[in-house]
């Protein structure tokens, strides 16, 4: 079913599935016929065997739903905006940030403080970035509005801490060099949509 | 009536009758708490769930953190509780759900050994332990009895608890009980008459000849009437309305805690088994004592009886308190009056 059927509000336009209830019984005697024909037809049998088959599903299917949460964890989908991380361009390794500010100018809880200088180079470098998780309210802008996709929601989603104020500095969140193989890219909030080369348009130089 | 079992069996001293009273209450209690493990495996397999699993192996030890939990809780009895009675009802519900036990046919017969490894036992060595504690001939009656008792425990603990949960969770209790005792006791009596005795051993004894003799066979609508009923006395889904927590937050055992409410659970697992036995014992057979496991067949029948009380509460809804009226008194009562009639009349014939 797609999306579109869901956001349908309109009444009576929608697809509706009508259960056979039957009629309801009016007079003693349709009443009477009722409650013989449910305890003859044994419909409560099949309510029985529908759980000793779903036991033996489970038991000898394999058919077990139970993930045991801390050591096995469900996919969470791309989508979800959980703790950040910071992305390394994967040919050179160096963090793609620009230190361009502008998630620490979008950011709607202030959380976000960085500051920039120039290095040897006369390159900006980021000198000071962190994340002041306790006021972060992960609403995905910061990663919306990165230029560089630099700042992404990662898959950390547990993030209770002893204390209200929870700060990230940069090191934290950046893709270790180590395991920069194994740096995933981000589809989530603010990336590039998978038909982004179709919806390409060539800069009218024209004029 | 002839009642015994066996001939010439060593005479039942009173130390042997206090020594099945302890095993009794040793292992109900223990099997109490294992049901609560069972249950919970049970209901979570149906659910595919996995259940405990983190206490000990497969969570079997979870019945120890249960139990060492609800023995440490705070004991609280509520400001404006009548507390004498508060106090008292939990062990009403216990005591009578094991008395209840006295008096049916728990484990096999045996002779405690003069020596083990060479070293004499002392005191109760060469007992004679019954399998029965006390052999009374009107088992069945007493039985039923002692479980119509256990009626106030829910009863007095809902009412002096001075809580409006407790009030509904008792008068529901009364409605039920009152209710369903009259349809365990006319369904029961129909096997009674067939068999012509009150006696447990008795009723064994008639069904000695295999699968074939059972009176299951002969009166299958008084089985069917009596686990219905037992599924009510006991308080199990579909009619758990007593402390049906959706309803009533927990009915009559609302203000308990600890080692007090764990009285009230450990009555309603024990009534659970007595249900099972009477009902492997009435109709389906009960032991076999012609070879040596016999008695394994009434642990296998009781299990079964117990499993199916899960079973049904993996699988089915439970009935409005005015629907399980109605269904006891315009459905089950009036089918087991004619049961009883139809029976008398085919014993005459
Ligand atoms: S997710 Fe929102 S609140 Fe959190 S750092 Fe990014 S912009 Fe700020
Ligand atoms: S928006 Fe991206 S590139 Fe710009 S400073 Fe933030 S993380 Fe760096």
């Amino acid at each position: 079913m797609s999306l579109e059927q869901f956001k349908n509000r309109t009444v009576g336009t929608q697809v509706y599935k009508t259960l056979d209830l039957g009629e309801t019984p009016k007079s003693g005697m349709d009443r009477f016929k009722q409650v013989v024909k449910r305890t003859f037809s044994l419909e409560l049998f099949v309510g029985l065997w529908v759980t000793i088959r779903e036991m033996g599903n489970a038991l000898f299917g394999g058919n077990m739903h139970t993930v045991k949460y801390p050591f096995e964890k469900l996919p969470i989908s791309p989508r979800y905006r959980a703790i950040h991380d910071m992305l390394r361009l994967l040919e050179s390794g160096h963090y793609r940030c620009i230190g361009c500010g502008l998630c620490e100018k979008i950011c709607i809880s202030n959380c976000i403080s960085m500051d920039t200088r120039y290095d040897e180079n006369q390159r900006k470098e980021v000198s000071e970035y962190t994340i002041n998780f306790g006021r972060c309210i992960f609403c995905g802008y910061c990663a919306e509005v990165c230029p560089e996709l630099a700042i992404v929601h990662g898959g950390r989603y547990e993030n209770a801490s002893e204390q209200r104020a929870g700060f990230s500095i940069f090191e934290d969140m950046l893709t270790p060099i180590d395991k920069l193989n194994l740096q995933q890219e981000y589809d989530g909030f603010g990336a590039v949509t998978p038909n982004a080369d179709e919806n390409i348009k060539k800069t009218p130089l024209a004029y | 009536m002839e009642t015994t079992l066996v001939e010439n069996l060593p005479e039942v001293t009173a130390l042997g009758v206090i020594i099945k009273a302890i095993i009794i209450l040793a292992v109900i209690s223990a099997l109490a708490g294992f049901g609560t493990y069972i249950e919970r495996k049970v209901l979570a397999f149906m659910q595919r769930r996995l259940g405990p699993m983190h206490v000990g192996p497969f969570g079997l030890l979870q019945i120890a953190a249960d139990g060492i939990k609800l023995f440490t809780k705070e004991d609280i009895v509520p400001q404006n509780a009548n507390k004498l009675i508060f106090k008292i009802a939990p062990a009403i519900t216990a005591a009578t759900a094991f008395i209840a036990l006295s008096s049916v046919p728990v484990f096999p017969d045996f002779t405690i050994p003069e020596m083990v490894f060479g070293v004499t036992i002392p005191l109760v060595g060469g007992v004679f332990v019954p399998s029965i504690a006390s052999d009374i001939n009107i088992g069945i009656l007493f039985v039923l009895g002692m479980m119509a008792a256990g009626l106030y425990g829910p009863l007095l603990a809902g009412m002096s608890q001075a809580n409006k949960w407790g009030i509904i969770g008792s008068a529901r209790t009364a409605v039920q009980f009152l209710s369903y005792e009259v349809v365990t006791g006319l369904s029961i009596l129909a096997p009674i008459m067939i068999v012509g005795s009150l006696s447990f051993v008795d009723f064994n004894n008639a069904q000695a000849g295999g699968i074939g003799s059972w009176l299951i066979w002969q009166q299958p609508v008084a089985f069917v009437l009596f686990l219905i009923a037992g599924f009510a006395e006991t308080n199990r889904t579909p009619f758990d309305l007593l402390e049906h927590e959706a309803e009533v937050v927990s009915g009559y055992a609302t203000e308990y805690s600890g080692m007090r409410w764990g009285m009230f659970f450990i009555g309603e697992y024990a009534n659970m088994i007595t249900v099972a036995i009477i009902a492997s014992i009435v109709f389906l057979g009960g032991y076999d004592s012609s070879y040596e496991l016999g008695w394994l067949m009434i642990i296998l029948k009781i299990s079964f009886f117990f499993f199916l009380m899960l079973w049904v509460r993996a699988a089915w809804p439970h009935v409005r308190p005015d629907q399980l009226m109605w269904l006891c008194w315009k459905v089950l009562m009036p089918i087991a009056v004619i049961n009883i009639v139809v029976t008398g009349i085919v014993i005459m014939v």
